[in-house]
């Protein structure tokens, strides 16, 4: 799948598959020895963050779930 | 006004494959229109909980008649963003979707939770809710009912791009899917061409088209 930077994307596979590997074997099974993907999720930020930047994509200050809190409970 | 939507559904797999394949389900034979999906925050809090973000970006296939509604050289992109948090202890996937841009013509927000069936052993339960509204003047009833027949079209999209990714991850093939899949995807490109070209060239009106 692309990133929205282009240049971004071999960054963003890397990230992906080192992410999807850790969450299936050891946050799922309750394993909290760290996370091997911090290295690869920085460079892949660093990237991105640019890209949305260049592209003023408006995700800057966008509360996190923010439109969630105006809903009844689930 | 707003337009409320809300369904349940099974799923016959079990909430770890469901909450993997979660991420990995892009791109896929359902999913022509998604053209990005990037992470942009990730947290694991001190309670064990993953809170992610995805920044989505989506083409926006509209009717003739919505087209006249952009003004000359808005982006036809969506930008989207989902807030997720997955908590492996209570066993629960909840996401918050919501479109970042084009918000005066409509706004589609979807919240989906995610966790192990009461009723099924081995599957997951997901309850879906959408808040769709428009604020365009004269035309909130129309862009409404545009909106939730697209909105209805892509959950079911995403449901086989979601069964999609499981079966490719539990290793095996396919093979039920594939054959709808391929029409489906080829008719779902030629549609989207056809839709962008028509909008761009400002051709004569089509005859109505399914707008997914």
């Amino acid at each position: 799948m692309n990133s929205v930077g282009e240049a971004c994307t071999d960054l963003k596979r890397d990230y992906d598959q080192c992410f999807n590997r850790w969450f299936a074997e050891k946050f799922l099974k309750g394993d909290r020895s760290g996370d091997p993907c911090t290295e690869t999720f920085r460079k892949y930020q660093l990237c991105v963050q640019k890209a949305i930047k260049e592209k003023d994509i408006p995700v800057d200050g966008v509360e996190f779930m923010g439109p969630n809190k105006d809903k009844p409970e689930s | 006004m707003v337009k409320y939507f809300c369904n349940n559904t099974d799923i016959k797999s079990t909430w770890d494959h469901v909450v993997s394949a979660f991420w990995q389900r892009y791109p896929n034979p359902f999913s022509t229109h998604v053209l990005t999906e990037d992470v942009v925050y990730r947290e694991v809090t001190a309670d064990n909980r993953l809170l992610s973000r995805r920044l989505l970006m989506k083409t926006n296939r509209l009717p003739r008649w919505a087209e006249c509604l952009f003004p000359a050289g808005m982006s036809r992109s969506v930008y989207i963003i989902e807030d997720s948090v997955v908590d492996p202890v209570s066993r629960s996937l909840t996401t918050y979707t919501w479109n970042l841009n084009h918000t005066k013509l409509m706004s589609v927000e979807e919240r989906c939770v995610f966790q192990d069936s009461a009723k099924q052993p081995a599957a997951t339960q997901l309850k879906r809710e959408a808040w769709i509204s428009s604020s365009v003047f004269g035309f909130s009833k129309p862009i409404q009912e545009f909106g939730l027949a697209r909105f209805k079209s892509n959950q079911v999209k995403a449901m086989k791009g979601l069964e999609y990714a499981l079966s490719n991850l539990q290793g095996e093939t396919p093979q039920r899917l594939l054959r709808d899949t391929v029409k489906d995807a080829s008719e779902k490109a030629k549609e989207a061409a056809k839709t962008l070209a028509s909008a761009a060239a400002g051709s004569a009106p089509q005859k109505p088209q399914q707008y997914v």
